[in-house]
């Protein structure tokens, strides 16, 4: 008997958890609200079976428990109840295949026109890169990768001189605007992790991933690795401010091109990226 | 299928084998160590991983206390824990899980359930136990080699698996870890032949595929897989130690290490992860069929009543074990693969939903009208089934791609994965130790303290792992020793971590008690008889209990009838073993 009121309060309980508790996602800042509505077609549905299931086996037992002259029914087979609900069940895991699809097409779908920011990853800091005036990402190396060039920027290349590098520092990005997000590691793999945008890429070195969102409120969020890279990883730690379009572009204008950066590396002590980090990392 | 009738041919062998005095051991070291009796193999499966088992729940305490208490305890820095969780779900996943099902349990039962002597290749079978314990200690060698074990991650991912960021990377634990697994492999390819080939071969006389229990269905589908899927990881592993020690490129592209160009180039790190995931999906379902199989045989002895629908149980195995070799890329939503991908994996993944639900109804509808005896072994059925339905639905989340954005690699993986094939299976392996321990030793283990032992693994583990699911959709990442300063998680999530952490301890010591009852029902235990449970299947009309090596005495058993003939109306008992000729039970007819 202690097993069905267990089971009945751990059904109920589950439920009461889920709707009571203060541990919940954290406000969405962009536009992937249409993820955040699959989540919540699949707690129902989930739910909804988790609840119906384990009140039907406390049931049971409570009903068909043995006593003495109780004899089980001797059923091998029942082929409408069993088609009924494995017919039941596709719909529902169609349910939420469905939405699940379409929004997945809208999520690697870029639009037209967004803007390109890169983000770069190495053990165990952030960096990032945007195109200069000629609206270009100049080409890159991981061959190329030196203190005084940590992105691997192709010298070579003109698209590359003007883009803006900013080293270890904050992303900053316009409201309400579509960004393709470009992901580089120049190390190991890891990944782009915003909780408030919902979305999430791993980087990998070798080859270039992408992701893209919109965001939908000002304010300064935290950018986490999610990908394990080695024992820095819960240090990783970057930050992406959504500004309004005027601090947006005051922003912009202060951040250096790699041409300055380059002019101004031959006079600055060779600090690596690498360095610091390291130290960041050993530090209590 | 269910047929009585059809059977004996005259084409059989005869049941009477003449007993070769060459077959059986002569001296203590053959008979106990060095043994070729499936029987005794499967006791030292199942003892090493029970004991190697015992490491990855200390670590589990380890990194619990991490978690929970953050600034209490500086024992655990970044490396020691990257370290603890990388051996605790490779001993997990691999070293208990995999050894314990097939190498415990199919050797064990199988045999005695198909009704043969022993396996067919029983020298082989032995290679396998002693190549197994050889690549457990290889990784528990690991621990003490200069640098530690590995800290990768269970997934190995390269590079930074074999680099200097990450701990063993540039010393040995990489190297042992994947030497390891490779001989793992080894030897569980000759184990695995040998299942494979003993349901197909050595099966008794009159047991048909579709007579077989569903114990024997899980393991020998699980088995069947794993010979499939481990070539893979196999591979996967020979190339990252070829990259690790002779320099190839299978995985390694151009890359930077601590601000040093490497001399690699050219390779890929997501074929790795194809790699593994190609092992590693196939895995979870050679965790959890021979645990769908087995659990389905208690809930039906001991609700005494025959398993619902049995035929389709049977296919919903074979078909979970071939839809499993296509969905593995859904472990890889967001590696960055070819994200069209994501269209076909989703579909695959949540189209396994469907036959997994069937299993689960199944196993409720055999409770429906049944008898139900709630013994340990039920009781344990009951609490599988309560977080299997848990851990499954919320696969549903991960597997649906775009909902995984957001939840891939938080603590929600963590909770999903533990509560699906870690709870789940080993709640019934608890249910099957408790089960079957009278026929292995002959005495019953202690009711007591099964009560409380069940009691708080079900409750505490359920309250480890439910909640995490939270900790998870707060967005805490998982493989964090620590999370630091967030501003995107409530400060409470704190609590709920100790909370977690404290009910890991309890579910941890509760184990001690398990292990205790082992050993002491050993000698004190209550005398069980040949049957205890009054169940139909071969293991338990053996003419001696425990049974001796070659298990039936002169003559094999003949089967008449499928193994769940219980309640059958009009019989005198409530259960009709599968060797009974009498042609009673005549609603066999309508049996399909």
């Amino acid at each position: 008997m202690a097993v069905v009121v267990i089971l009945v309060l751990l059904a109920l309980g589950s439920v009461l958890f889920h709707v009571l508790s203060p541990w919940w996602w954290t406000p969405i800042a962009s536009n992937w609200s249409f993820i955040d509505n699959t989540i919540i077609i699949t707690f129902w549905i989930t739910g909804f079976a988790f609840v119906a299931i384990v009140l039907f086996m406390a049931y049971c037992v409570l009903r068909f428990r043995h006593r003495p002259g109780n004899t089980a029914d001797y059923e091998p087979e029942n082929r409408r109840l069993e088609s009924w609900l494995a017919t039941g069940t596709t719909l529902g895991v169609a349910a939420m295949l469905t939405p699940g699809l379409f929004v997945w097409n809208q999520f690697i779908t870029v639009p037209d026109g967004a803007a390109e920011v890169e983000v770069v990853g190495q053990q165990w800091l952030w960096n990032f890169r945007l195109p200069g005036a000629d609206g270009k990402l100049g080409t890159t190396d991981a061959r190329d990768v030196k203190p005084e060039n940590p992105l691997g920027l192709n010298r070579n290349d003109a698209a590359s001189l003007d883009d803006l590098i900013i080293e270890g520092g904050e992303l900053h990005l316009p409201i309400g605007k579509p960004v393709k997000v470009l992901l580089r590691s120049v190390d190991v793999l890891h990944d782009f992790y915003v909780p408030e945008f919902r979305a999430k890429m791993d980087m990998v070195p070798g080859m270039v991933t992408y992701l893209w969102l919109t965001p939908t409120r000002t304010g300064t969020f935290e950018i986490l690795c999610a990908e394990l890279c080695g024992v820095g990883h819960p240090q990783m730690r970057g930050t992406v401010v959504v500004d309004t379009e005027e601090d947006y572009q005051a922003w912009l204008a202060e951040q250096q091109t790699f041409s300055q950066l380059s002019a101004s590396s031959e006079t600055r002590s060779p600090v690596t990226a690498m360095a610091a980090a390291t130290a960041q990392h050993k530090a209590p | 299928m269910v047929d009585v009738r059809s059977g004996i041919g005259e084409a059989l062998p005869p049941p009477e084998v003449e007993d070769v005095e060459l077959y059986h051991p002569h001296s203590w070291w053959t008979r106990y160590v060095f043994s070729q009796d499936a029987k005794i193999i499967a006791i030292q499966y199942a003892t090493t991983a029970i004991a190697i088992g015992m490491v990855a729940l200390v670590l589990s305490w380890l990194m619990r206390l991490q978690l929970g208490f953050p600034d209490t305890f500086q024992l655990v820095d970044a490396e020691a824990y990257y370290q603890y969780i990388t051996m605790h779900g490779m001993i997990m996943v691999i070293y208990l899980l995999t050894a314990l099902f097939l190498g415990g349990f199919g050797n064990y039962l199988i045999p005695l359930m198909v009704g043969a002597r022993d396996m067919v290749f029983p020298y082989a079978n032995m290679l396998s136990y002693w190549i197994y314990l050889l690549a457990v200690l290889v990784l528990v060698a690991s621990f003490f080699a200069p640098g530690g074990p590995t800290g990768a991650g269970w997934t190995l991912y390269p590079p930074q698996a074999v680099l200097s960021g990450t701990p063993g990377g540039r010393d040995w634990g990489i190297i042992l870890m994947l030497s390891s697994l490779i001989i793992f492999i080894i030897g569980f390819t000759m184990g695995g032949l040998n299942y494979v080939v003993t349901v197909l071969q050595g099966r008794a006389r009159g047991m048909t595929l579709m007579r077989m229990p569903l114990t024997v269905w899980g393991i020998f589908t699980a088995t069947v897989m794993a010979l499939l899927a481990f070539p893979a990881l196999f591979v996967a592993c020979v190339m990252m130690l070829f990259d690790r020690l002779l320099g190839t490129s299978f995985f390694m592209p151009a890359i930077v290490e601590m601000g040093e160009q490497l001399q690699h180039g050219g390779g890929s790190p997501i074929l790795f992860q194809h790699l593994f995931w190609f092992f590693g999906h196939p895995e979870v379902y050679i965790v959890a069929l021979p645990a769908f199989g087995i659990v389905s045989d208690l809930i039906s002895t001991h609700a005494r009543k025959n398993i619902f629908g049995y035929r389709m149980m049977v296919w919903a195995i074979v078909i979970i074990g071939g839809l499993s070799f296509i969905v593995w890329a859904h472990h890889m939503y967001v590696s960055g693969m070819n994200p069209y991908f994501g269209f076909f994996f989703a579909t695959t993944t949540l189209i396994i939903a469907v036959p997994t639900a069937i299993k689960v109804y199944n196993w409720v509808l055999t409770l429906w009208r049944g008898d139900i005896h709630l013994t340990l072994p039920m009781l344990f059925a009951l609490a599988f089934i309560v977080t299997f339905v848990n851990g499954g639905l919320t696969g549903l989340f991960l597997g649906n791609v775009v909902v995984d954005v957001p939840l891939s690699d938080t603590m929600f993986v963590v909770a999903h994965f533990h509560m699906v094939m870690g709870v789940a299976p080993i709640l019934v392996i608890f249910g099957a130790i408790y089960h079957w321990y009278p026929k292995i030793t002959g005495r019953m283990l202690n009711e007591t303290l099964g009560q409380i032992h069940f009691w708080v693994t079900f409750v505490g583990a359920y309250a480890i792992f439910f909640p995490m699911h939270y900790v998870g959709l707060a967005g805490v990442p998982r493989r964090y020793h620590e999370l630091g300063e967030a501003a995107f998680v409530p400060e409470s999530i704190n609590d709920l971590n100790a909370f977690i952490s404290i009910m890991a301890l309890i579910v941890g010591a509760a184990q001690i008690l398990f292990l205790f009852n082992l050993v002491w029902s050993l000698r004190h235990g209550r005398e069980a008889g040949g049957n205890p449970w009054r169940a139909t299947t071969l293991e338990w009309q053996t003419p001696e209990t425990p049974p001796p090596h070659g298990n039936w005495g002169k003559e094999l058993p003949v089967v008449y009838r499928w193994a769940y003939d219980y309640s059958v109306p009009g019989a005198p008992e409530d259960f009709i073993p599968q060797n009974h000729p009498t042609p009673g039970g005549a609603s066999h007819e309508a049996a399909p």
